[in-house]
Parts: C-alpha cells; structure tokens; sequence
C-alpha cells in the first residue's frame, strides 16, 4: 500500500512540473514582448538579454503616439470596434429573436439560409467581394470594415438558442394588454437577453479588434489602418523597427488582457463560441 | 387570424441581416463563381474562356506548391492541436491545485490577435537577436535558422498554430471530460483498470463526438491560415510557407488575375464545403451549440 501512494507522489510531482514547463511555454513568450517593449533600440538586441533591459523606459510608447501615427491607427481601432459591435449586437439579436419566436412563411428557408453562410467565409469570397466593396463606395472607408461584417451566423444562433429558452408567456401576457411586438421586443424581450448579448459583445469586439483580413482587403490609405493592419504592414518592410511594432503590439493587447481578466471565470467554466474567433 | 402587424414584423426584424447576407455574402459568392470561368484584370471587361482557369490551375507549380504546402501543414497541425488540447484537458481534469490558473494560463494564447501571434515568436526566434537562439548558443549550441531554412520554418509555424489554439480547443475537451460520468471510473477502478486501460476504454470512446468535432473546426480553421504566416514567415523562405489563401490573395490583388484567383478558390471552397457539411451534421445542423 505504501508503495502506491509513493508512486502516486511521484507521479503527482511530475504532473505539477509538466504543468509548470507549460505555463512558461504558453506565458513567457508574451511576458517577454511586454518587457522588451521598455527597452532602447540598444537594449534591444543587446546580449546578454535581459527581461525589462538595465533603464527601463517608455520612450517607445510616447514615441509611438506622438511622432508616428500610432494615435490614428488607435483610434480607428476603438472606432470600428465599438461601432461594429453595437451594430452586430442589434442586428444579430433581432434576428435571432424572431427565429426563436415567431412563427412565418419562410421561416426555415431562411433560416437554413443564415446556417448556409457558414459555408462561405471571407477567405473564399475575397476577390469578389472586393469589387462589391468598391461599387458600394465602402473602399478606403471604415464603414468597409463595419457593416458587411456586422450580420454573425453564429450570434444569430447563439442569441435564438437563448430566446427558446425563455417561455412564450411573457409575449402572451403583453399581446393581451395590447402591446405591439416592436415593443415587446423592446421592452420585455430585449432585456430578458442581456447574459446572451454580454457574452456577444465581448466576443464581437475581441474579432474586431484583432482582425486583419477585413481590413486588408478594404483599406488601403495609411490614415485608415486599424492597428492589426499597421503592425502587419510594418512587419512586412525591410528594415523592422522592432521598437515600436514592440510597443504598438503590448498596447494593442491590453483590452484583450482586461477582457481576458475579467471573464476568466466565464473561461474556467467552459464558455467557448465556436466560430466566433476568425 | 394574426394581425398584420404580427405577419410582417418578423420580416422587418430578419431585414438588416438579410440584406448583409444576400450582398456581402451569396451575391458576391455567386459573381465569384462566374468570374472563375473568365479572363478578368478588374478592369477591362470579363473575357469568357470556359474551363481555362481551372486547367491552368493543375498544371501551374506555383498553385500546386501552396495547396501541397497548405495539405502539409494541416495534416501535421491539426493532430498536434487534437493531441496536445486533449493532453491538457486531462491533465487538468485531475483534481490539480491551481488548475483555474493553470487553465487561465494555457487559454491565454488564443485571445491574441494572430498578428501579435506571429510578431511575438518573430521576435522570439530571430536568427541573431533572438531569445531562444541566445539561449542555445550560450549552453554551446548552433544557432538554428528558425524562419530562413525550409524544414524548420515549416515546424515554426505549425508549432506557433498549437500554440495560438490549444487552449480553445482544450476548454471544449474539458466540458467534453466533465460530462462523463464518474461511475464509469469508479467501476472501473474496482476492477483494478490502469490509467491507460481507462484511457483507451472509457475516456477515449465517450469523448469521441467532442474529438470529432474539435477534429473539423481545426480543420476549417487551419486551412484558411493566413494572418498568421503573413506575420511569421510573410510565406518565405521561398515560398515553402505559401498557403492558399495567401496565394489567393496574391494572384487576386498584386497580379491581378481576379479570374485564375476565383478558380483557385473554388478548389478551397470545396474543400472547407465538404468540412462544413460534416460539422453540421456532428451538431445536427445548428440545433445544438457548436460547442
């Protein structure tokens, strides 16, 4: 019996340090960009490296936003992020609601149309869509990277998977007192959703934020970039200026890192969205 | 009778969607299609030229090395991803101290943008400057060309692709461990069955419509690769990296061939096509989450 439970120690042992040598493969990589993003060009490569360099400093960072055009590319982030996410929001969740609830000629053509689209991702339709693009005058336009991706099958499913789980009475109660179905929706329905439309918002502006084919294929003028499309074009010259792409990159991930402390409880639970992370 | 009211409003609320949809999505889908059977630069008018494309296509060495590259990568990646997300999940199924941390820790990767992704393990493994060159020269190593000699930027990116999405996936095989019972390892047990016997008898059997699944969405996901080389190797050294999509693209954009480039996807639709169709029926068409 002994034997066994010093067996199972060991093993338990090696468990914790396979565990520990993960953790670092999966953590320090990031850890590693964040510190030499403190560092002068110098610093930079010197060897013996060094996690934060001998003189830490945020000279890259007050670089990077007042002499390049990184506050641009910042705000053409948050822009596109938030609007596009309000905008997924509404229009996914109207949709998804009247799949759940309404009964209408059509309804399961449509609705097999929306489930279709899944077939037919960005990386398929790219060269014609380009055209539409540009016939639709959202070329070189942020509203490009808005609009043609606001409508998700996925949220569409996920919101009317919430709405069949909550029971038709509330709608009855309220046709009875003669409240339209706009208000409905609006007043009662809507409010219901709102653990379905977090989880949304959350997962839509994360896609948004670090998307880079949408904003490849429709902008082209510098004064457009999104920060994934600058990081992924200076990346690409010939001389890289480790500097501030470091920077630029450390900033970009900090709503990922508010997001991802926030909703860690959520993750250890076992929320995943299949096909939301593009 | 339902009002009027009641008869239209469904299809105001489906509108929006719709009209995204039906633009954005089948319409060019459908014109995509057609050019495939044209000569086209995006400028001058479409010339019809039939089957062309798609002949061209099976002889030309630059498609054919990106769709071998593109087969390649995904046959090696996504068992890496199902081995290694599996591997995780059972490990943290076992009743680990720490293990939210742990989890929290491995999840981590796949909120980063793919870009940074393949910034960070750049500036990882570059030939001079990089970390894990430093650390291997300093114990007395040769420092190893990571992105420049053709084998080892091959295992770069799809070492860097585990890395970016075995957390994802092992969240969905941790709620796939958690729902099997846990009589079926306590009988077991009394029957004096090892790790392995329950392993192989139990654990891998009831897990197998989570393995499945997580099997396709990695597929899909892995074929479409794109972001992510376009960062790490920009498709180099010698295009032993070039995947599809990024051929696409090039032959879309930068040589202007919008009809050879919609031929070459339509070889790509059908292969995500026929995935697609599989994941539908593991989650019987959208009636269950895809997770």
């Amino acid at each position: 019996m002994s034997t066994e439970i010093g067996k199972n120690k060991i093993s338990r042992a090696v468990l914790y340090l396979v565990l520990i040598v993960l953790t670092f493969i999966f953590v320090f990589p990031v850890i590693w960009i964040i510190g030499s993003s403190f560092k002068d060009t110098g610093e930079l490569f010197a060897w013996p490296p060094t996690l934060f360099g001998n003189h830490p400093t945020f000279d890259n960072y007050v670089t990077a936003f007042s002499q390049g055009d990184f506050s641009i590319y910042f705000f053409n982030t948050v822009f596109t992020s938030v609007v596009a996410t309000i905008l997924t929001i509404i229009i996914n969740v109207m949709a998804g609601y009247v799949f759940a609830k309404y009964r209408f000629k059509g309804s399961k053509v449509l609705f097999g149309i929306t489930l279709a689209t899944l077939m037919v991702p960005l990386e398929v339709i790219m060269v014609p869509i380009f055209k539409v693009i540009v016939a639709t005058n959202l070329y070189n336009s942020l509203w490009g990277l808005i609009i043609p991706a606001a409508a998700s099958p996925t949220a569409v499913f996920l919101v009317r998977q919430y709405y069949i789980g909550i029971p038709d009475a509330y709608m009855e109660a309220a046709r009875i007192d003669g409240a339209s179905e706009f208000m409905i929706f609006n007043r009662i329905m809507l409010p219901l959703a709102k653990p379905v439309i977090s989880v949304l918002c959350i997962f839509s502006f994360m896609w948004r934020w670090n998307d880079f084919l949408w904003p490849k294929l429709v902008i082209n003028n510098e004064n457009l970039y999104t920060i994934q499309l600058a990081l992924a074009n200076f990346s690409g010259e010939f001389n890289v200026d480790w500097t501030s792409l470091l920077s630029m990159s450390a900033i970009s991930m900090i709503p990922v890192i508010i997001v991802f402390v926030a909703l860690q409880k959520y993750i250890i639970g076992g929320m995943t969205i299949g096909g939301v992370k593009e | 009778m339902k009002s009027f009211e009641r008869r239209i409003f469904p299809y105001l609320m489906l509108l929006p969607t719709l009209v995204i949809f039906g633009l954005f999505l089948f319409y060019p889908a459908a014109f995509g299609f057609w050019i495939s059977f044209n000569k086209w630069d995006g400028l001058n008018p479409m010339k019809f030229v039939g089957l062309d494309n798609f002949t061209a296509l099976f002889q030309d060495s630059d498609f054919l090395l990106s769709f071998r590259n593109t087969m390649i990568f995904t046959v090696l990646s996504v068992p890496g991803i199902l081995i290694s997300s599996l591997a995780l999940a059972l490990m943290l199924t076992r009743r680990v101290h720490f293990s939210n941390f742990f989890r929290a820790a491995f999840y981590w990767p796949t909120m980063i943008s793919t870009i940074i992704v393949g910034l960070i393990w750049r500036f990882m493994l570059g030939e001079d400057f990089g970390i894990v060159n430093y650390v291997i020269t300093s114990r007395g190593g040769q420092a190893v060309k990571w992105l420049t000699n053709p084998t080892a930027a091959m295992g770069v990116v799809i070492f860097v692709t585990i890395w970016s999405m075995a957390g994802y996936y092992m969240v969905m095989f941790v709620a796939g461990l958690n729902s099997i019972s846990e009589t079926y390892y306590e009988a077991s047990k009394i029957d004096g069955s090892s790790f392995w016997q329950q392993f192989w008898y139990i654990t891998l059997p009831l897990l197998k419509p989570t393995i499945l699944l997580v099997l396709v969405l990695s597929t899909v996901t892995v074929i479409k690769t794109y972001p992510l080389v376009y960062a790490l190797t920009q498709g180099g050294p010698a295009g032993e990296t070039t995947f599809m999509v990024q051929k696409i693209q090039e032959t879309g954009f930068e040589e202007n061939q919008m009809g050879y480039a919609c031929a070459m996807t339509a070889v790509l639709f059908v292969v995500l096509a026929v995935l697609t169709l599989l994941q539908f029926r593991m989650t019987r068409g959208g009636e269950q989450d895809v997770d």
